[in-house]
């Protein structure tokens, strides 16, 4: 008697924890929910507003934004037991002409806690050869080379009074796949783990990134309008890339 | 009464086969025929993979009207086809460079298109990398066809029969780039040139044979010209400057690498069907094959970026000269250049 007492004492806590962990278990890597990223485009802390506004890069040139569409890509999700999951046919251009570009829904996820989110800021090498695309890569978008192929990644147009350019234009299209010019670049971010991406069948997190356009023209190398206005490829596109792999995207928040 | 309904009778029956004639003219393909891409038994297995691109005939003929449609220019006056002469083996006769809408003058001499499913770069300077995305460049450019996708989209839309053939190929109306270029890959990828003499005396065909003056051509072609012309596709598809100016007018192959190294270079053509692709060279610039072997002879320039293969031409007398000529006749096929699967119908 006292004998199955004692195993009553020793199963409840075992009961207690596995209803406790049946409660949390909507996290079987069998549930599939969604998530949505907000991209927030701002230049260095000002909201972007198109054509009207005026910035200040960090060379001191005054300079306005006609275009600023970019490529975010092949997004992948890690948990702090190291395990990831990356998102299959994750293409995505932001607009910032398009306000509906700037939000994005990633369907089909795998449940769990994420506590770090990595994407390719362009396309990925392969896709930039690779036969006729459609959706987010779809040539009709206008970020197509067609006479060398491949991606524009980055693309900002706009105007500057320093540019020495034709009609003072910022011509700034950043793409190339091919060494020594290689424009891809990857950003990551770890989330803070006391508030990671909850992806739960009844939850449906929203991650909000702060895009900042101005760092295209500083980090590595500032960009001086009166000596770089127009690069299309090539070794100036990687100077651009260069700044903005590190400071071009920020996780300001997320509500889960 | 009765000669009312007779002459409605004849009327409906007149409708009924002015719509049948109209019928035939969509390119259809002859429902007897099959269209299948054929590797021929001496080329290697291709680059492009029709798995990705299900071949039909549906697919196929929509692709080929596309080709052949001059409306989807800015003009409507020029086609794929029209700088794609299919009896210059799809190169254009006669035009040192293409000539694009109003008359604009292009840059290249067009290149002939077969066995561009073997092809992992397009365009003299081997920019575009995907026979799909091929002719977006050619859509685009503004001394070609200088339209935009968006505009060629809503065409299609809005004008018969096109909108039904979309539906045919890929079953659906909602007219896209995509199915747009994947149709025309389904056109010109199926465009294979493998059955010359040349290509039936190597696989031993129809107990063909080299003559013996085409034979000695045949040897001193593979002394003196294979090691860029390769068999089987008569190019290695390498980028080489065979000295046509010391300083080249048009940069070539370093406007899509920025190396300077390729400053000059272009991608070595092939020769098949060479009988019937002239002019010869990225510009056109000779008319004739003995112009060409003349330029290997006595006329290739100290270009700076000159083939090492090059640095002494290629010394060749008349005899010879006239073998080789001989031999590259030999690759020309009727076959395909008459082939009426191919023809604007």
């Amino acid at each position: 008697m006292k004998f199955s007492y004692y195993l009553l004492a020793c199963l409840c806590p075992i009961i207690l924890f596995s209803s406790c962990k049946k409660s949390n278990d909507e996290i079987s890597p069998d549930t599939k929910s969604s998530f949505t990223i907000e991209f927030e485009n701002q230049v260095s802390g000002s909201p972007l507003v198109l054509n009207t506004a005026t910035y200040k890069n960090a060379n001191g040139d005054d300079f306005k934004i006609n275009v600023f569409k970019y490529y975010v890509s092949n997004i992948k999700l890690s948990k702090a037991d190291g395990s990831s999951y990356a998102i299959p046919e994750s293409y995505f251009l932001i607009d910032a002409s398009k306000s509906e570009s700037t939000h994005i829904t990633l369907n089909d996820v795998p449940a769990g806690d994420y506590t770090k989110i990595e994407y390719t800021i362009g396309v990925d090498y392969a896709r930039n050869f690779a036969g006729a695309q459609t959706g987010a890569l779809d040539p009709i978008n206008g970020m197509f080379w067609t006479w060398n192929s491949g991606y524009i990644f980055v693309k900002l147009e706009g105007t500057s009074p320093q540019s020495k350019a034709a009609n003072n234009l910022l011509t700034f299209h950043i793409g190339g796949v091919v060494d020594p010019n290689n424009t891809i670049r990857t950003f990551a971010t770890d989330i803070n783990a006391a508030n990671p991406l909850r992806v739960r069948a009844d939850g449906k997190p929203n991650m909000h990134f702060i895009v900042n356009a101005g760092a295209l023209f500083t980090g590595k190398t500032n960009i001086n309008f009166g000596t770089l206005n127009f690069t299309m490829g090539g070794a100036n596109s990687v100077l651009v890339a260069d700044n903005y792999a590190n400071g071009m995207f920020r996780l300001d928040h997320i509500h889960n | 009464m009765l000669k009312k309904t007779y002459i409605i009778a004849v009327l409906c029956l007149c409708i009924a086969m002015m719509y049948a004639c109209s019928k035939n003219q969509d390119n259809e393909v002859p429902a007897d025929v099959n269209i299948a891409f054929r590797v021929p038994a001496n080329f290697p297995a291709p680059a492009y993979h029709f798995e990705d691109n299900k071949l039909t005939n549906a697919g196929f003929a929509l692709g080929k009207k596309l080709f052949y449609d001059a409306r989807l220019s800015a003009d409507k006056s020029v086609s794929c086809g029209s700088c794609h002469q299919q009896f210059a083996a799809f190169a254009n006769l006669d035009h040192k460079v293409s000539h694009g809408v109003e008359n604009c003058q292009g840059k290249r001499n067009a290149p002939p298109l077969f066995n561009l499913a073997w092809q992992k770069a397009f365009f003299w300077d081997g920019g575009v990398k995907n026979l799909e995305t091929s002719p977006l460049n050619a859509f685009t450019d503004t001394c070609e066809m200088r339209t935009d996708i968006a505009t060629v989209i809503a065409f299609l839309k809005q004008t018969a029969p096109y909108p039904e053939l979309f539906q045919k190929a890929f079953g659906t109306t909602d007219i896209n780039s995509q199915l747009i270029l994947k149709s025309l890959a389904q056109f010109t990828g199926v465009l294979v040139s493998g059955n010359s003499k040349y290509d039936q005396v190597v696989r031993k065909e129809n107990s063909a044979a080299f003559t013996s003056t085409e034979l000695a051509g045949y040897n001193l072609f593979k002394d003196k010209c294979a090691s860029c012309h390769t068999e089987p596709f008569f190019t290695d598809f390498s980028y080489r400057s065979n000295g046509l100016d010391v300083q080249s007018a048009d940069e070539g192959r370093s406007h899509i690498t920025g190396v300077a190294t390729d400053f000059g270079k272009f991608r070595v053509p092939t020769l098949r069907n060479i009988e019937y692709t002239s002019p010869y060279m990225h510009d056109g610039r000779f008319y004739s094959l003995d112009e060409v072997l003349e330029h290997y002879n006595s006329g290739v320039k100290p270009a700076s970026n000159l083939d090492p293969l090059l640095k002494n031409g290629i010394p060749l007398n008349t005899l010879e000269k006239e073998q080789i000529k001989a031999f590259l006749k030999t690759l020309t096929d009727h076959e395909f250049i008459k082939n009426t699967l191919y023809s604007e119908s």
